[in-house]
Order: C-alpha cells, then structure tokens, then sequence
C-alpha cells in the first residue's frame, strides 16, 4: 500500500496520481514552508489530510487547525515576519472572515513571505455562494496566481512562495472546486531537507508594523510598488501560455479551470480554433503580453468564470493602448454564474461566434422522472434525534434560525427546523433581531460546536450583554463533521496534540448565561422537556443538544475485527403503518414500499436504536446481532 | 493501445464506496499506460446525497469534466443513481453497470413519488440502445463492498478498453493492505454467486 505520507516527503523525483490539494502539500515541502494554519472547509480539507498524512516529527512544518480564518491568517503572518514562510488555506466563504486582518497584509513588509490558498467554489458545490475572490484581491494589491489542474497546482504553489519571499508581500494561490479535486500523473522535482535556522526574526525595523495615521500612505505606496514589481513577474514568468493556432482573427484569453472546458471544447469547433493566451497570473495582469495578443487579433474572447475582473483589465488596456480589437466579455447574465465546465464553455463560447461551434447536442431527454436526493442527517445521527423533540417542544408559529453544520440539513422536510441561514455564527445575532418587538412567537437558534468557537462567541455574549430573550439549541456532536471530522477546542486534541478539551458549559457560564440545559439527543422526550423549559425562560438560554457524531463512531468500531453488527427490524405483528419512523422521524434506514409496508435497509442501518422510542405502536424491535452469513 | 478518449461516470449515495472504486479505476488506468484525469465531488454529498466521480481516460482529453451525454461507461452503486446517470450522462450505445441495490431517497421515504423499478432502468437502457449489467452477489455481508463486486463485473466482461485484471489487482494494492486488500481481492477474484447481465 502506499503511503502518503512517505510519498510526500521522497528525496529524489518521481511521479505520482495525486488530487491538487495533495499536489500542493508537496509544493509546500519542496518550497520551504515553515508554518501552515486552515480552518476547514471544502474544497480544501484534504489539504490537511495530506499534511497529517506526514507523522509528525517527520513534517518539515508546523501545521495547525486554528479556531478560525481569522485566526489562522493572524496566526501565519505572525510566524512570516518573524521570518517564516508561511501558508494559511480555507474556503472561499473563509475570507470573509479573515478579511479584517487579510485586508492589512499587503501593506506590510512579510519577511518571510506569505501564500493565502484558497478554495473558491464556481458552482456553489459547499457554499452559501459563489464569491469571486479576486475582488478581495484588487481591493488589497494581491496577486493571485490560478492553476488549471494539479501539475500547475505544484508548480504555481512554489512561484507564488518565490514571489512572496522575494517582494515580502501576501500571495494568492486561487484553486478551484475542481482544481483541488482534480487528480492526474503529476511529476515531481527532488527535495533536500536543507538545515534551516529557525531563530525568530522579527525586527520593528523591518517595518512599519503600525498601520495607523501618517504610516498608512506610505505602506499603501510600498504595496503599489510591490504590485508593480508582482505585474513584471506575471509577464515573465513562464506560467502564462500562448498557443498559437495561426488565426489572425480570432483569440481568446482566459485562465483556471474554463482553460481545460477550452481545450475540450474546441476539438469539435467547425471553424478555424482561435490562438490562445492561457494566463497563470490573473492579478496583475501581464500587461505587455495582453498588449501583443490584442494587436494580433480582431476580435478577442475573454472566456473568464464568474466575474469580469480579466475583462476590465484587458478593456482598459486595448482603450489605453487604443489597439482597434473587439473584445467580447461577459454577454449575459450567464455568463456570470456556475462553474465554467466543457458544456458551460460550449454555450458561451457559441454566443459569442455561432460559427465556430455546432449546437451542442446531448442524446437527447429520456422522459423518466428519478426522484431526487437530497443530502441527509446519517443513520443514527444524533441531531436528527434532537430535530425530532424540538419540534414537539415548537409551535409551528415559532421562528428557528440555522447555522452552518451537519445540522444545517434540518431546514429539509420532515424537520424543516432552521429556516434562516446566513453564515458561521450568525444564528444567534440574527434570532437577537427576530426576539425584537415580538412577544408571540418564540425564537430558536442553531449552532454547532466547531462553529461555537470559530464565530459563535460574539452572539452570544451581544444576547447575553443586551438581553435578548432567545434560546439556542448548541448542537455538540464533538467534532468538525461536515468537512470531515476535524477536532476543534472541545474535542481534546488538536492536529499536534492532546489538549484539556475547553468545556462548552463553563464557557456559557462564563459569559453569563443563567439558563443551561444539558440533553443527550437520544433521550427525546427529556430533550423536548427542555426546549419548552428553555424558550419559557425570560433571559438568554442555551440547552446543549448532545451526541457523538454516529458517522464518526460507526467508523471506529468497524475498524475493529470483533465488531458485531446490529441492526432494528419492524415487528409486522405490531406495525400499524402510521409511518412515523420513516415519515417524521424520517431515517433514511427506513424502506417504504408501495403497499405501506415498513422495512428497515440492511445496508443502512448502524442499530442505533434511537428510532425505538418514535414509534406509537412500539412496532420496532431493538438491534440485535446481524448475522455474518 | 492508444486510447483517444473514454469516460467513465461514477454515482452512488454518500457512504457506498465510489472514492474507492473510482481510485482504483483511475489508478488502473494509470498502470495500463493510458493518460488519466479524475475527479470527486466532496462536501455536502458525503451526506446521504449524491456522489459522483468522473474518470477520463485518453490522449484528447483536458478537462476532468465529462461533457452531459457523452460518458462511454456509467458506473452506479446503486439503481435511483444508475436511473440518473444514464438520463444525465450516458451516451446513446454506452454501458450501464449498477450494483442492484435500492437506498430509498428522501421523496420516495416520505411517500410523495414512487421508488425506480428494476424495469424502469432496462426500459430506459432499451430506448438509447445501451447495455446493462445489474450486478447482484446475495451472498455479500458487507454492503461497504458492493463496490468491488461491481469492480469484478467491470473486469470480468472487459467493460473499459485496456485494463486488465492485473492492473486493477495492482492498483488496488496501490490503496490497500492487510485484511481490507485481502477481503477485497478475494471478492475482485472469487466470482461465485455474482451475477451480471441483461
């Protein structure tokens, strides 16, 4: 078998298939990174999988989940201007809550250099959005660098450190959903750990390190300079392509993934394929080469997904220049949205030159309806146990707000519990604002534990501080769940260490809350108990809704050889098909068949048990032991 | 042999296996000497929702995204997601391969649409003329290996231009040890029971 791990830190070349989040680990060993910081968040959590690949006292790194992206941001510039290069990594949506800190760094002097990796995500796969991160980019003087597949991955990573180090200013590495995802053959060059001093380096000296009053201008003016200098790198650099197909009419330039749809795409054109500038810098642009490519066409294309950042830039360049080229940007609202896949690609490329490409033909619709799928809570889930007794505790006028977790997935049916969602951490201030001028209808708020120390602090204290009367149901299932089980401050361990978990409880009632109330989910109608208790209260109350995530547990126990399956069954004796377990309770263990006979999926079923107490009829059988064939 | 393109598209539900199967497909490929790109959805998917992987194999190939209608092959864990996959993927002649088991999605559980028949997926296969093996091993405890039953129907009626049973045997060593590789490949290579076809 191999291993991961062993791969990531071989001496010599070799090759290797590998996903772009694991591509750039490697770049990071072989770029001489010293400290790396995530909070996670798809598309990137694998990044850190294939840092924790590496044992510990082998990674040429120090690696931490930090509590937030703010955190993290905060936590990888401090270690670069003591002279450390370091890399932070998170989601698109994470910038945003970094951004305060984000938006200093380029204008100050980075020793050790600094490479921000995020994970966009065009096509809102695990997003509450498809932002465009590059705005925060113009909006700063960042560069961003954008591979196409995991090989650009690798080597994109290492001149986005190169340039860092050498400007000692903040660098974007932009992947994309299906840029991290992405696996291919990727060859990689030798790595020699080389002895490095790690002395701390930081020197006021270097600075300013106070971006206050009279400092501010001249740092803005040094971050311009830097840009200046980023914007000569991006037209040298070989990580801009220009493929010259020999038509002096038509060219399109574009980057990223819609580059790969592209060159799909154009294999089935029925006109002469346009040359090609493919650029690996999207901010600044290259200026000069931009310049040339416009000169040697008509008409230009900028094939670019979601916004228009390139199509600005290259317009003010051709008005500037007053090159006499047509450039086609964005046509319709469209053209904005989704990922740029081979098909998005055909559609807007087609708008643009209708000779170019045929209609894009698909074998046509077969009209069969198949139901859809959306996602669930596990089998055994312990927040569908809780989504289960809230509900009896609610009146159906009452308002819930989600936050962002596996629980998020409560606003479906049957539950429809949360239906409010905004971001991490935002449920409590904005059931604060639901509480006001409204003495009738209760108001719930979600959050789960990760999320309760990453941005769940400040709501709570603002409910408690100006006594807004609401109650939050704390959903603590002990880990990080959603992107794949990472520890956080209560779970007892870090990425390094064990710690002394920080408990939830004395948090709250450090902040001050004076209703506290403690369930384990699977004990249903105390938890409902609770709940009514909790939104009668006339202060701020917090019941912590508890259970291990089961999907987690499942897994463990699997691992063990002696591990003795069970599973429920329905006593057809009993059932009085009032559907209860697979209609309201709703465990996707449950089978419905056509003549409304229940019967429990032996693929699925984890036997739990925690159906049991649903059912009116005490029709379900408690787990017993499946046998092995 | 030089392949010029052949794609493969992997759907199931979250928990049934399609990273495994799908990596091992990708690095068979890899050891047949076929170029090879691949990708996973991730995420919300990997809760009881849908989850794909897309496999591209061949010399004329860039994006790891397969055009809509244009998979050579779809390969399903389960019969809803095979259902989908043809209707949204599959081309016209392609090859369907499904693990014939049904994970009730959340419509069909409240009782609001109807489950998909077994007839239902043979009688969409029929209008677009494309092959079918519903794969079944009744005997099999473990439904986490379902994936690799379907592996062994893939390999066993030679389903992707190439790759031979050694190269599947090598990549599954590539991602396997101990009692999982030897369970695995016990199943992979013990065909008794299994059953495939129209």
């Amino acid at each position: 078998m191999k291993q991961m791990g062993k791969m990531l830190l071989t001496r010599p070349s070799f090759k290797e298939i590998v996903m772009g989040n694991t591509a750039v680990v490697r770049a990071m060993v072989e770029a001489g990174t010293k400290v790396v910081t995530a909070y996670p968040g798809s598309p990137t959590p694998e990044i850190a999988t294939a840092i924790l690949s590496i044992p510990k006292p082998e990674r040429p790194f120090y690696f931490e989940f930090s509590v937030n992206e703010k955190v993290a941001t905060e936590v990888a510039y401090g270690a670069a201007v003591n002279g450390h290069l370091s890399t932070v990594f998170f989601k698109s949506v994470g910038l945003n809550v970094a951004a305060d800190t984000f938006v200093q760094l380029s204008l100050v002097n980075i020793i050790g250099g600094m490479v921000i990796v995020l994970g966009d995500d065009p096509g809102a796969n695990s997003s509450q959005n498809e932002q465009d991160n590059r705005h925060f980019a113009h909006m700063t003087y960042t560069p961003v660098f954008e591979p196409a597949n995991p090989t650009e991955v690798y080597h994109y990573y290492k001149a986005a450190a190169e340039l860092s180090q050498q400007q000692h200013m903040p660098v974007i590495l932009r992947l994309t959903t299906h840029v991290c995802h992405a696996k291919e053959n990727v060859t990689f060059q030798t790595w020699r750990r080389e002895d490095y001093d790690a002395a701390p380096r930081f020197d006021p000296a270097n600075g300013p390190y106070i971006p206050l009053t009279a400092d501010t201008s001249p740092m803005k003016r040094q971050a311009l300079r830097n840009l200046e200098a980023a914007e000569t790198v991006a037209s040298q650099t070989g990580l801009n392509r220009w493929i010259d197909n020999g038509n002096k009419k038509r060219g399109i330039i574009t980057a990223g993934l819609p580059f790969l749809s592209l060159m799909d795409v154009l294999q089935t054109a029925t006109a002469d394929k346009p040359d090609i500038l493919k650029l690996g810098v999207v901010y600044p642009v290259a200026g000069d080469l931009i310049e040339k490519f416009l000169i040697a066409h008509r008409e230009v294309k900028i094939l670019e997904e979601l916004d228009n950042e390139l199509e600005k830039e290259i317009k003010m360049i051709a008005f500037d220049k007053n090159i006499p080229v047509r450039i086609i940007g964005k046509m319709d609202s469209d053209d904005w949205m989704g990922e740029y896949t081979p098909d998005k690609v055909h559609d807007v490329l087609r708008k643009a030159w209708p000779d170019m490409l045929a209609p894009r033909t698909g074998p046509g619709p077969i009209d069969v309806p198949v139901p859809d799928r959306p996602a669930q809570l596990c089998p055994g889930c312990g927040h569908r146990s809780a989504f289960h007794a809230i509900k009896q505790a609610l009146a159906d006028t009452d308002i819930s707000v989600a936050d962002i977790g596996c629980h998020t997935l409560g606003y479906l049916p049957p539950y429809a519990l949360g239906q409010l969602l905004m971001c991490m951490g935002a449920s409590t201030g904005i059931g604060s604002g639901l509480s006001l001028f409204n003495n009738t209808r209760k108001v719930v708020v979600f959050m789960g534990d990760s999320t309760f120390f990453h941005a769940g602090l400040p709501g709570i204290v603002n409910a408690v501080f100006n006594q807004h009367p609401i109650t939050m149901i704390l959903m603590e299932n002990g880990t990080t769940a959603m992107t794949g089980h990472q520890d956080h401050a209560a779970s007892g361990k870090n990425a390094n260490q064990t710690t002394a978990p920080i408990p939830v409880r004395k948090v709250l009632e450090g902040l001050g809350v004076q209703h506290i109330y403690e369930v384990d989910t699977y004990r249903q109608a105390k938890l409902t108990a609770r709940v009514k208790q909790a939104v009668s209260d006339t202060a701020f109350s917090v019941v912590i809704a508890r259970h291990p995530c089961m999907l987690k547990f499942d897994r463990e126990q699997r691992r063990d050889l002696s591990f003795q399956r069970r599973q429920v069954a329905i006593d057809p004796e009993k059932c009085r098909q009032i559907h209860d377990c697979v209609k309201v309770f709703g465990c996707p263990s449950f089978i419905l068949n056509d003549d409304g006979q229940v019967k429990v999926n032996p693929d699925l079923c984890i036997g739990d048990g925690s159906c049991l107490q649903t059912c009116p009829a005490s029709a379900i059988n408690a787990p017993k032991p499946v046998s092995e064939g | 042999m030089v392949l010029s393109q052949f794609n493969i598209y992997l759907a199931g539900v979250g928990g049934q296996g399609i990273g495994l199967i799908s990596e091992i497909i990708l690095r068979a490929a890899d050891h047949a000497g076929h170029p090879v790109k691949g990708v996973d959805t991730h995420g919300l998917a990997q809760r009881g929702g849908i989850v794909v992987s897309q496999i591209r194999i061949g010399q004329d190939v860039h994006s790891p995204l397969i055009p809509a209608g244009r998979a050579d092959l779809v390969v399903a864990l389960e019969r809803h997601e095979a259902l989908r996959a043809i209707v949204g993927a599959l081309k016209t002649g392609g090859t369907l391969v499904y693990y014939n088991t049904v994970w009730q999605p959340l419509p069909v559980r409240l009782g609001s649409e109807k489950q998909v028949s077994k007839e239902t997926v043979s009688d969409a296969c029929n209008r677009r003329q494309i092959k079918e093996y519903p794969v079944l091993k009744p005997d099999l405890t473990d439904p986490h290996m379902q994936n690799i039953a379907v592996l062994a129907v893939i390999d066993q009626e030679s389903l992707i231009p190439g790759i031979k049973t050694g190269h599947f045997i090598t990549a599954m060593e590539d991602l396997m040890a101990g009692d999982m590789l030897a369970g695995n490949r016990r199943l992979f290579q013990d065909r008794k029971g299994l059953t495939a076809g129209p």
